[in-house]
């Protein structure tokens, strides 16, 4: 291989994005010169259709920017519009939203585990041609993943945009019977979830020692729906003063903005939230990761994988923990009384900080609205991590290699356009 | 029950823009998805694996609105390649949640979301499936759950028509027993006026319906509309209510009109 050819890689990226995002490399001398991972996924608009929309409305809108994570969604709302009203939900809301949220990282970890990852690791095109060989692993996934589901619909009827979230707490609380009949359900699915945390700790992973700072919520629990915004790098702040650190810019290769922590790139998600909230683990979890030998801070993004695992197990523990001793409340909700203000919402969505921001006048009506979602945030380390895997396989590899390591780079990520880079229809440009 | 004899028949699940909520009606299947993986050849399904955009199949579920220029012109490829082509969602049958920019300046709406909007592909107007193309089928509901898809899979396997349910939601309720939050609470309920097949979730949740699988059969949304004014709603909120999730499809969108400021009013 001469030192001194020029390699063009472009690799769009079909199917979901299919024809609108790409990922385009450009090499030369045996160095990445220019590497764009874009996304053209048409917008949809939503900060600009909520403004004019009543805050009891909020809820029901916001889950449908994404069927996987839309409690993620509803609980960033919820939080951001209680503040703006001062409105305290209470000890039971914040303890069954804590559930609730639990059901949602259950869910996507499972799917994306099982249907969207795994089968790079092992080979097959997706979960259903791994099925034939691994029957016992895929039939768990998916059973994980159906209990997250239940649990979603416990509190909202249906885990795809449920129903039974609003501001100020719940329409309706679960029936006791209801919950006593799926918290020994959620129990019995433990050593599942040990299982399945021991076989992704198995997994052999490619190495990866990158340099980025992690950033997630911070308090005094695994963070879901509270806490400090906190990075590896030791900022602690007010989600109020998102601004004051982070920036978004849109660039001209994608429809997702590029979110930076003081100019530079960082990870948000699974493997993020270990990094800063490892000493926050139940006891069971932490034992768990201590057997698995992850050592923490991790600066292997492959990590992520086991990182899941784990919090499935976390999320099934916490579920099991809090629906203990349930007992409906007279009112699942907190009187809301809408007035003019502003209030910020962060919450942990599966796969990453998820930011609010809303303005309403006196009526209760939006005047402004922002959203960060996680794949913003980590589109940019994304970016990093591909040009970093890339140059260290070497660009004189096999083109079917460079795409399958891309394809595996990015979909570790979990974005929202994991399903997108199933295809990477490669074409390398050599000079 | 054994399929249908012959080949196997080929399907295919398309995205346009959406939430990707309606792909999980198959995800979530759990053991159905590899049982359904054994019936048919699942040729096209980027989320669960198989990729194949361009492939001629029987059946091509449509997920999501048209709303970019590329969107245009790829769901005319769908349609040329797909014997039946079936609609999952409000996206794809009414032009989704995302239609909202249809009342108003969609570039303009993109100027104040995007800084450089000349980079972003995007429509002034969101739009359903069978506004570009002919549509065979249309599975109602924001989102489409289980149940339905897997009855039109079967269906169409045996070469009959699924059924539709055309329904309104206060049927289910009463078949269910669900107080009627209307009557009985003062909540502006959609029920009178959207089909079912959702199971009538939100009454069952002592609240109103939302609309969300669109408008059912033989609606009469102006008197639904005045005893939502009868209950001390605004006309301007009147509007909102139903122009929200299918705010692009009659007659949803055409009461929406008549009860805004821009509209004549019933």
């Amino acid at each position: 291989m001469s030192d001194d050819r020029r390699v063009d890689i472009n690799v769009p990226v079909l199917a979901r994005v299919e024809g609108e995002g790409a990922l385009r490399v450009t090499a030369e001398d045996g160095r990445i010169t220019d590497l764009q991972l874009r996304i053209y996924e048409p917008p949809r608009l939503f900060e600009r259709f909520l403004v004019g929309r009543a805050w009891h409305e909020v809820p029901d809108a916001v889950a449908r920017i994404c069927g996987i994570c839309p409690v993620a969604y509803q609980m960033s709302a919820v939080q951001a519009l209680e503040q703006a009203f001062g409105v305290d939900p209470g000890d039971w809301v914040r303890a069954m939203r804590r559930v609730f949220y639990c059901g949602e990282w259950i869910q996507s970890h499972a799917l994306h585990i099982h249907l969207l990852a795994a089968p790079d690791f092992f080979g097959y095109a997706g979960a259903l041609d791994m099925a034939a060989d691994y029957p016992d692993e895929v039939r768990r996934g998916m059973r994980l993943q159906a209990l997250g589901n239940e649990l979603m619909a416990l509190f909202g009827a249906r885990a795809v945009h449920p129903v039974g979230a609003r501001v100020g707490g719940f329409h309706r609380a679960p029936l006791a019977t209801a919950v006593a009949e799926l918290r020994g359900r959620l129990e019995a699915a433990l050593p599942e979830a040990e299982a399945l945390v021991r076989w992704c700790a198995a997994i052999g992973l490619p190495e990866a020692a990158q340099d980025f700072p992690s950033v997630a919520l911070r308090g005094a629990d695994y963070p879901m729906n509270a806490g400090r915004i906190a990075a590896t790098t030791g900022l602690d702040l007010d989600k109020a003063d998102w601004d004051s650190r982070f920036a978004e810019e849109q660039s001209p290769h994608s429809t997702a903005f590029h979110a930076r922590l003081d100019g530079a790139p960082y990870l948000v998600g699974p493997l993020a939230r270990l990094n800063v909230n490892a000493d926050r683990l139940p006891a069971e979890t932490a034992a768990l990761l201590a057997e698995s030998g992850l050592a923490l801070p991790s600066a292997n993004p492959f990590h992520s994988m086991l990182a899941r695992a784990l919090e499935i197990h976390l999320a099934l523990t916490e579920a099991v923990r809090l629906l203990a001793d349930y007992a409906a409340p007279d009112r699942p909700f907190a009187e809301v009384t809408p007035r003019a203000g502003t209030g910020f919402g962060a919450t942990e969505a599966p796969r990453g900080v998820l930011w609010h921001r809303y303005e309403t006048d006196e009526r209760g009506l939006l005047t402004a609205s922002r959203i960060v979602p996680p794949t913003a945030q980590n589109q940019a380390r994304i970016e990093d991590d591909l040009r970093q895997a890339l140059e260290g396989r070497g660009l004189d590899a096999p083109d079917d290699e460079l795409r399958r390591l891309g394809e595996q780079v990015i979909r570790n990520y979990d974005p929202c356009i994991s399903c997108a880079t199933h295809f990477l229809d490669l074409t390398v440009e050599r000079r | 029950m054994a399929p249908a004899p012959g080949p196997r028949p080929r399907i295919a699940v398309h995205k346009f823009s959406s939430c990707d909520g309606c792909q999980l009606a198959f995800l979530d299947l759990g053991e159905d998805l590899i049982r359904l993986y054994e019936l048919v050849d699942i040729v096209h399904f980027a989320e669960a694996g198989p990729v194949d955009p361009e492939a001629e199949v029987d059946i091509a579920f449509v997920e999501g609105s048209v709303s970019s220029a590329d969107e245009a012109e790829r769901i005319q490829r769908v349609r040329a390649n797909a014997r039946v082509l079936v609609t999952i969602g409000a996206c794809a049958t009414s032009g989704g949640i995302q239609a909202l920019r249809n009342l108003h300046d969609g570039e303009q709406w993109l100027a104040d979301v995007y800084p450089s909007p000349e980079f972003v592909d995007s429509l002034a107007c969101s739009t359903g499936i069978a506004e570009n193309v002919a549509v065979d089928y249309e599975l109602w509901g924001c989102p489409v759950n289980g149940r339905q898809v897997l009855a039109a899979v079967r269906a169409l396997l045996w070469g009959v028509p699924p059924v539709e349910e055309a329904d309104k939601v206060c049927m289910e309720c009463k078949r269910d027993g669900n107080v009627c939050v209307l009557v009985s609470l003062g909540q502006p309920c959609l029920g009178p006026v959207t089909r079912t097949g959702c199971g009538a979730l939100c009454p069952a949740f002592g609240r109103d319906c939302y609309g969300c699988y669109g408008p059912a059969e033989n609606p009469n949304p102006d008197a639904l509309g005045r005893r939502f004014e009868g209950l001390g709603l605004l006309r301007e909120d009147v509007a909102r209510r139903f122009r929200f999730i299918h705010s692009n499809r009659a007659p949803m969108g055409e009461a929406g009109a008549r009860w805004a400021d821009d509209g004549d009013g019933p």
